[in-house]
């Protein structure tokens, strides 16, 4: 907008200013909420800025190290996830998993395809909140099944086919809070799975029904290993909140592996006040769940997933360099099979959006065809085609997660360690305890008066 | 009748008997002495055999239950065949809160009183309780029968779905979207067939009906609490 | 995130036992926390003196002269009874508040418990190696509480141990998690509650000490509870001559009770009852959410003092 500060014939007058506090935006949702009475329910995870692995940056070898010769000289990526208690772990090729999304909130042509992708690269896959498919399963080399508190299409069956087992106690996008799947996509068969009726909201409770907390949580694991036989691997999902405590619990309660969501991970739906106020990003999360595997002597026996907000084969590497020992992906899974693709602009112009930002997959409208049970759009999708797109970006990632490992002279990327990386901002140097690039300091370093 | 000491047999070894059995086997009856609260007793059993356990247990028996019979002589810990997918069980005594839990099929009997939250999320299971439940019971449940001979607890049925309800004695609140039904001759038919199965003699006549008034499943502003 | 028992004799026959018997029912619930473990029990009361169950790190330096330099102190005849990093401080109940003060102030040891009967025993470890440290199963008693402890979010320390002193003779154990302790920990100590823990449940326990030396009795100070402390709980408290228990309304922590004419145990599984005289034939139930129950010594025959 361009204003003149006078008018042809008066004094100079002052120009508009819109308030950095009540922001256009800002306003748009208190008119939004004013017309409506609900809140604004969305999918995905934290939009807004916060801290992240892009302020963290590694330090290459040169003389004081040795660097390693890519394509020739070995850099591992392989990872076992379950040696703790399980008969049966997991062994992956790649340090990259799938994570856990309903049948329900994607088609089941797109599970089938993070089946075939996952299957390709050598990594496994999670179910979400809705059960197992026939789809998933088929396609999946290595799946994992999450039992969530509503426990829809939760069955004996089902959980004696599953490589692992994910006790899902929170989530990165809502931590505290439960499911919503608004009744445009609870389809006849999704309410089958579901035995809910055809259309209306399915809520999820924020508790499970038959436990609570972690002394309960031991015996509900108890009973889950007794009925597959101790042989797969017990996971307990958390949301990044109090990354400390609720780690040292769930080792406590039994775990085999945590997985620890940061609040930019995402979710099919909630309110957008949840997913952008509640939790904190990965970034601060990693380190603090770390020092709880530490002081339990447990780091590396008791195995880290970490998500939320990963998308590249640097992200990948510096959640291992800060201790993790494999991620999940999810929105950057979406992505590669083909949500928010620009050669659907068209599409979601008319939906009131633009590529890039749709986020209302809770309506089941998804132009891409991959968050939706209408048949039409879902037809759109190609499984065989999105898992080769998968397939193809996790190898990428694996590269060059390799490649910055060979930079600092790694053998394997569980070799990375906190001192090969430093941060760019103070934020980063805070919440990954490495230091400030140029300093051997951090605020926060013991010792160090700050 | 193979008896099992869990005085002396690890529950591994417990669990791992009774899973060996496949739908043709000959050893369909089996005795659990000593139980002594112990969790997890006879869980994912899947052939059809019966299980008596000689006193109470602890968290989950017959959790996950599918074909077996598994009959408490005593009480049962919380989570009582949480998640049943179809079989039969009966608990003598009282039941801790979760009886029932996310239940997708199959009959669970309690002769005694059940706690809190019973029938939780239940998702096709019928329940049969021959004394009273606590509070919370029926929340969110999903399909399937609760049948109380009893008294209910506070917020009985709160967030139902399509479940049904039958209590016999009074009902100390309702939940949320929770409301009296009309009882009308089928579902007295359904009633009797019930308290047959659960060894109840009332009469059908004797119950009133809950359900869900449906007012929640579509977001309103109004139901905001 | 803990295991509770607790047991409470009508028959005084069964009272030479109290200590084993509650030992082995706390042992039973050791799965439900593997951090600390502590006893609280009711025993002798000689009718002239206070009892200061007092903890050191360092005990035989600690309690070497203890009762001999407190002794000169206080002007008074005082005597130690030593258990492992406890001891039993006996002395005349005049001077109860002078021993405190002058304990406190010297900080050498730190004050377990206060009362004419109540005796605290409590350390890090699983609940059969403290017990034998403290010899639990050869004390005597009327009742008596029991905790074994899974930290969730403050230290794992002595003093983050339960069962929690709440005043002479009283005591608190806990399991759940408070959600508003931290906001409830500054207005207490602002009105001079002493708090010496980031522990939720010592909150707890200060909170009902701060309401009965404000004048309520221990039933009103739990009702009290149920509106001023959020989060989950199910509390066990021990007075000189009672019992009580209680549940937050939401109540999804276990517990289940047991009474018979010999006694009315707690337990938060059913696991810790089954070895006690005649539990077949007891009768066994669970409390209701937001209800106080209480039982004491000088009417046992009306058990369920109901209230909320």
């Amino acid at each position: 907008m361009t204003m003149k500060d006078t008018k042809h014939d008066g004094p100079p007058r002052t120009p508009p200013r819109q308030s950095a506090t009540f922001t256009q935006d800002v306003n748009a949702e208190i008119r939004r909420a004013a017309a409506t009475g609900i809140y604004d329910i969305r999918g995905g995870g934290a939009k807004r800025k916060v801290p992240h692995f892009d302020d963290l940056l590694f330090l290459g070898a040169s003389i004081s190290r040795y660097p390693l010769e890519g394509y020739r000289e070995r850099c591992g990526t392989d990872v076992t996830l379950g040696t703790r208690h399980a008969k049966n772990p997991i062994k992956l090729d790649i340090p990259v998993t799938i994570a856990g999304m309903s049948f329900g909130a994607l088609s089941g042509a797109a599970k089938e395809a993070l089946g075939r992708g996952a299957s390709a690269a050598g990594t496994s896959t999670t179910t979400g909140d809705g059960g197992m498919t026939q789809e998933e399963r088929g396609h999946s080399s290595k799946l994992v099944y999450q039992y969530l508190p509503s426990r829809y299409g939760m069955n004996p069956d089902d959980l004696r086919k599953a490589d692992a087992i994910e006790v899902v106690v929170g989530q990165g996008a809502k931590p505290g809070g439960g499911g919503m799947l608004l009744g445009q996509k609870i389809s006849d068969r999704v309410a089958q799975m579901r035995n809910l009726p055809q259309g209306i909201d399915q809520r999820s409770a924020c508790r499970h029904p038959d436990w609570t907390g972690p002394d309960d949580l031991e015996i509900k694991i108890l009973e889950l290993r007794e009925i597959t036989g101790w042989k797969v691997p017990i996971y307990i999902k958390v949301g990044g909140a109090r990354p400390y405590f609720d780690t040292t619990l769930a080792i406590k309660a039994g775990a085999d592996v945590v997985v620890l969501d940061g609040m930019q991970g995402g979710t099919a739906a909630t309110q957008d006040v949840f997913i952008e106020h509640v939790g904190q990003p990965i970034l601060a999360c990693i380190r603090e769940s770390v020092r709880a595997l530490q002081d339990m002597n447990m780091h590396r026996e008791v195995q880290l997933i970490v998500s939320g907000g990963i998308r590249s084969g640097a992200d990948v590497a510096k959640c291992m360099a800060l201790g993790a020992d494999a991620v999940a992906i999810g929105t950057a899974a979406l992505i590669a099979l083909g949500d928010n693709d620009p050669r659907w602009e068209e599409e979601y112009q008319k939906l009131g959006t633009t590529a890039g930002a749709y986020d209302d997959w809770h309506e089941g409208r998804d132009p891409a065809g991959i968050t939706t049970q209408d048949p039409e759009l879902a037809a759109r999708f190609d499984p065989i085609e999105g898992g080769r797109r998968l397939n193809n970006f996790l190898k990428v990632m694996t590269l060059e997660a390799q490649t910055i490992a060979r930079a600092c002279g790694k053998n394997h990327l569980h070799n990375l360690e906190p001192e090969d990386l430093c941060a760019i901002t103070m934020e980063a140097a805070a919440m990954a305890k490495v230091p400030l690039a140029g300093t051997d300091w951090w605020p926060g370093k013991p010792g160090t008066g700050f | 009748m193979q008896t099992i000491d869990l005085g002396t047999t690890a529950l591994r070894e417990l669990n791992a008997s009774l899973h060996a059995q496949a739908a043709d086997t000959n050893q369909t009856a089996w005795e659990i002495v000593n139980p002594r609260g112990s969790h997890a007793v006879a869980v994912g059993l899947d052939a059809p055999i019966e299980v008596y356990v000689k006193g109470s247990t602890g968290y989950y028996t017959a959790g996950m239950n599918k074909q077996a019979t598994v009959h408490v002589h005593g009480s049962a810990g919380p989570g009582v065949a949480e998640n049943m997918i179809s079989g039969t069980v009966i608990v003598d005594g009282d039941a801790s809160q979760y009886a029932g839990a996310t239940g997708h099929g199959g009959t669970l009997v309690i002769k005694g009183n059940a706690s809190s939250r019973c029938g939780i999320s239940m998702k096709g299971i019928d329940i049969v309780v021959h004394g009273n439940v606590g509070h919370m019971s029926a929340f969110m449940a999903q399909s399937g029968n609760l049948v109380v001979c009893g008294d209910a607890g506070e917020a009985l049925g709160d967030s139902i779905y399509e479940a049904r309800l039958f209590v016999r004695g009074s009902v100390k609140s309702l939940g949320a979207d929770c409301i009296e039904k009309e009882m009308r001759p089928e579902h007295l038919e359904i009633l009797r067939d019930l308290l047959e199965r659960g060894g109840c003699d009332a009469r059908p006549e004797e119950f009133r009906r809950y359900g869900s008034a449906r007012q929640l499943y579509n977001f309103n502003i109004d139901n905001a609490y | 995130m803990c295991g509770i028992v607790g047991l409470f004799l009508k028959d005084s026959a069964l009272e030479p036992q109290l200590g084993a018997m509650l030992t082995d029912m706390l042992v039973t619930m050791t799965d439900r926390g593997p951090d600390s473990a502590g006893i609280a029990i009711y025993g002798d009361d000689d009718g002239a003196n206070t009892k200061l169950t007092v903890q050191s790190d360092q005990p035989d330096a600690a309690f070497a002269d203890l009762d001999k330099t407190l002794s000169q102190a206080l002007g008074a005849p005082v005597t130690l009874e030593r258990r492992d990093t406890h001891a039993v401080l006996r002395l005349p109940r005049d001077k109860e508040m002078d021993a405190v003060r002058i304990l406190r102030d010297a900080g050498e040891v730190r004050l377990m418990s206060a009362g004419s009967t109540l005796e605290i025993y409590k350390e890090v470890g699983l609940p059969k190696d403290v017990a034998a440290r403290f010899d639990i199963a050869s004390m005597a008693g009327t009742h008596g509480i029991g905790h074994t402890r899974m930290a969730t979010e403050s230290a794992v320390t002595t003093l983050g141990a339960h069962p929690f002193n709440t005043g002479a003779d009283q005591c608190l154990v806990h399991n759940g998690s408070l959600s508003n302790h931290n906001s409830l920990r500054r207005k207490l100590q602002r009105m001079g509650v002493h708090i010496e823990t980031q522990n939720d449940t010592e909150v707890g326990a200060a909170y009902l000490t701060w309401r009965m030396q404000n004048g309520a009795s221990l039933g009103e100070a739990l009702e009290s509870a149920l509106d001023d402390l959020d989060g989950f709980f199910t509390f066990v408290v021990g007075t000189k001559d009672g019992f009580g228990v209680v549940r937050d309304p939401i109540a999804c922590k276990p517990a289940v009770m047991a009474e018979t004419d010999q006694y009315v145990a707690f337990g938060s599984e059913y696991r810790a009852l089954v070895n006690l005289p005649g539990i077949d034939e007891a009768r066994v139930w669970e409390p209701e959410p937001a209800t106080v129950y209480f039982w004491k010594h000088s009417d046992p025959q009306v058990p369920t003092g109901k209230a909320a």
